[in-house]
C-alpha cells in the first residue's frame, strides 16, 4: 500500500505537469462557465454539459491513457529494477493517470458552477454529472491500459483506442437502432437491455438521465431500461455495471502486466 | 550467490534461452559472453525479474525470484540501454529511487567528480547524451552498496577515462566480496576483470569455467581468439 502511494504521487506530479491536462481543465472551465452564465435555466446547462461529457471524457481518457502508458515504458523499466512488486506499480500508475484526469474534469465543472450556477437547487444534479464523468474517466483509462498493454506497437494501440471510442460513442447507437429495425416483429427489449449494458457510454447516459427523468432524451435503450427496471433499480443496475466496466478491463490489463517482459 | 535452474524463454517463435543451468558464485566477477542475440540480456533480465521465463527457477541468495521482490534491494543493475523518464531531472530520478528504497544513501561524491556529472544533475534526461546516461546508471547501480552488481555492456558508451575508472570500481567491489555479473564484447576488458566466463550461443551455455581453462582447452593465448574459435566450432557442429 505504501508503495502504491509513492508511485501514485510521482505519477500525479508528472501528469499534472503535462500540457494536455491543463488544456483539458481549461476546456471544461470555459465550456461550463459559458453554459452556466449564458443559459438562464440551470438544468438545461447541466444537460448540455452531460452531452459534452459523454463524448469528450471517453475520448480524452482513452487517448491520454494509451499514450501515457506507452510513454511510461522507461519509467516502468526503471521501476522494475527497484524493489517493487508489479501490483503496486500497476495500480500506482493507473490511479496516477485516472485521478488527475478526474480532478481536472471535476474542478473544470465545479468552479464555474459555484460561481454562476444555481447551487441551492441543482447541486444534487451536478453531483450526479460529476459522478458519471468520473466513472467514465476510470472506465476509459482502464480500457486504454488494456489496449496499450496488449499492443506493443504504439500506432496500432492508438488506432485501436480511437476505434473503441468511435464504436462506443457513435457507431453503437446505430447498431442498436439497426437491430431494433431488423427485428421489429420480435420482442427485442430484453436483448436491448443486454446491449446497453455492454456499452459504458450508453450506461453513463442512462445512469444520469434516469435520475433526470426526461425520457425523450434517453433514447431507445434508456426508455427500455426505465420500463424494465424502474428508476431506482435502473440506477443501481447501471451503476453496478459501470463499476464492473472499471474492474474488468483493469483486471485483464493487470494480468497482462504481470506476465509482460520488459 | 545466484542459482539458475532449467530456465527456458521463448519470444514468439524465437527461443532466447534453452534449458539453462548456471551457478554464479559470490566474490567473483562472472562474465557472460556470446554474439549478439545469444540471450545474454534475456538471462540478466530474468535474474532481475524484468523478463518472466517460461519455465525453470532462479534463486538469488537462496530466495526464489518469482515470488518475493525484496531481493532486488540487494541488486545494483546497469542496463545496456539506459532508459529513464525523459522529462525528469537526474536529481529527481535519484531521489525517487532513494525514496522507493527507503534509503538515505548518498551519491558517492568521488564518483560524481570522476564522471564529471556535477553540471548534469539538474538537467532533464532528454537533454543527456548516451554516455552521460550510462554514467548516471553507474551512479545508481553503486549507490545503495548492493551485494550483487549486474552490468550489461557497461563500457560500450563510456569514454576511456570513465571506462578505466569504472573498471577500477569493479575491482574494488570484487575485493569486498560482491557478486558481479558482466557482459561485454570487449574481450580485453573481460580478460582484465573477470574470474569466470560463461559462453552463451543461441540460448545455450557452451562453456562455463575460468578463463585459464578456456584458454587451455582451446589452445590459444588470447581470449578473443579462443572465443572466436569456440564460436566457429559450435556453428560448424550445428551445420553438420
Amino acid at each position: 500500500m505504501k508503495l502504491i502511494n509513492k508511485i501514485f504521487r510521482y505519477e500525479l506530479s508528472n501528469v499534472l505537469r503535462s500540457k494536455w491536462i491543463i488544456f483539458y481543465t481549461l476546456f471544461f472551465l470555459v465550456v461550463s462557465y459559458s453554459l452556466f452564465a449564458f443559459t438562464g435555466n440551470n438544468s438545461k446547462a447541466i444537460l448540455s454539459l452531460m452531452n459534452i461529457v459523454i463524448i469528450i471524457i471517453p475520448l480524452v481518457s482513452i487517448i491520454f491513457g494509451t499514450m501515457y502508458l506507452y510513454n511510461s515504458r522507461e519509467f516502468v523499466e526503471m521501476m522494475l529494477c527497484q524493489p517493487i512488486d508489479r501490483k503496486s506499480l500497476f495500480f500506482g500508475i493507473y490511479s496516477g493517470t485516472a485521478v488527475p484526469l478526474s480532478l481536472s474534469f471535476v474542478s473544470g465543472v465545479i468552479i464555474p458552477f459555484l460561481l454562476r450556477g444555481n447551487v441551492q437547487n441543482q447541486f444534487g444534479l451536478l453531483m450526479l454529472l460529476l459522478i458519471t464523468g468520473v466513472l467514465l474517466t476510470f472506465i476509459f483509462t482502464s480500457v486504454s491500459f488494456l489496449v496499450s498493454l496488449k499492443n506493443n506497437d504504439k500506432v496500432k494501440g492508438l488506432g485501436f483506442s480511437i476505434l473503441i471510442w468511435l464504436l462506443m460513442s457513435i457507431i453503437y447507437d446505430s447498431i442498436i437502432l439497426l437491430v431494433i429495425y431488423i427485428f421489429q416483429d420480435y420482442p427485442v427489449e430484453n436483448s436491448v437491455i443486454v446491449l446497453s449494458l455492454i456499452n459504458p457510454v450508453d450506461l453513463g447516459r442512462i445512469f444520469f438521465l434516469l435520475k433526470f427523468d426526461i425520457s425523450a432524451l434517453m433514447g431507445y435503450t434508456g426508455a427500455v431500461f426505465q420500463k424494465f427496471f424502474g428508476n431506482t433499480a435502473g440506477i443501481i443496475v447501471s451503476f453496478i455495471s459501470l463499476i464492473l466496466w472499471i474492474i474488468l478491463p483493469q483486471f485483464f490489463a493487470f494480468r497482462n502486466f504481470k506476465r509482460k517482459d520488459f | 550467490m545466484i542459482r539458475i535452474e532449467n530456465i527456458e524463454k521463448k519470444f514468439g517463435n524465437v527461443t532466447a534461452l534453452r534449458k539453462i543451468d548456471l551457478e554464479i558464485r559470490s566474490g567473483k566477477v562472472t562474465a557472460i559472453v556470446g554474439p549478439n542475440g545469444s540471450g545474454k540480456t534475456t538471462l540478466i533480465k530474468s535474474i532481475l525479474g524484468l523478463v518472466k521465463p517460461d519455465s525453470g527457477k532462479i534463486f538469488v541468495d537462496g530466495k526464489f525470484v518469482n515470488g518475493d521482490y525484496s531481493y532486488k534491494r540487494h541488486i545494483g543493475y546497469m542496463p545496456q540501454i539506459a532508459r529513464y523518464p525523459e522529462n525528469l531531472k537526474v536529481n529527481e530520478v535519484i531521489s525517487m529511487i532513494k525514496d522507493l528504497r527507503n534509503s538515505d544513501s548518498e551519491i558517492n561524491p568521488e564518483l560524481l567528480e570522476a564522471f564529471n556529472l556535477y553540471k548534469e544533475m539538474n538537467k532533464p534526461f532528454r537533454t543527456l547524451s548516451g554516455g552521460t546516461r550510462q554514467k548516471v546508471s553507474v551512479l545508481i547501480a553503486f549507490m545503495f552498496d548492493p551485494q550483487i552488481l549486474i552490468f550489461d555492456e557497461p563500457t560500450s558508451g563510456l569514454d576511456p577515462v570513465s571506462s578505466s575508472y569504472f573498471k577500477d570500481l569493479v575491482r574494488k567491489e570484487k575485493q569486498k566480496g560482491k557478486t558481479i555479473i558482466l557482459t561485454s564484447h570487449i574481450m580485453s576488458e573481460i580478460q582484465e576483470l573477470s574470474d569466470s566466463i560463461v559462453f552463451l550461443l543461441d540460448g545455450k551455455i557452451h562453456f562455463h569455467g575460468s578463463i585459464d581453462n578456456l584458454l587451455a582447452e582451446q589452445e590459444e593465448d588470447k581470449l578473443e581468439r579462443a572465443i572466436a574459435r569456440m564460436m566457429t566450432e559450435v556453428s560448424n557442429e550445428t551445420y553438420k
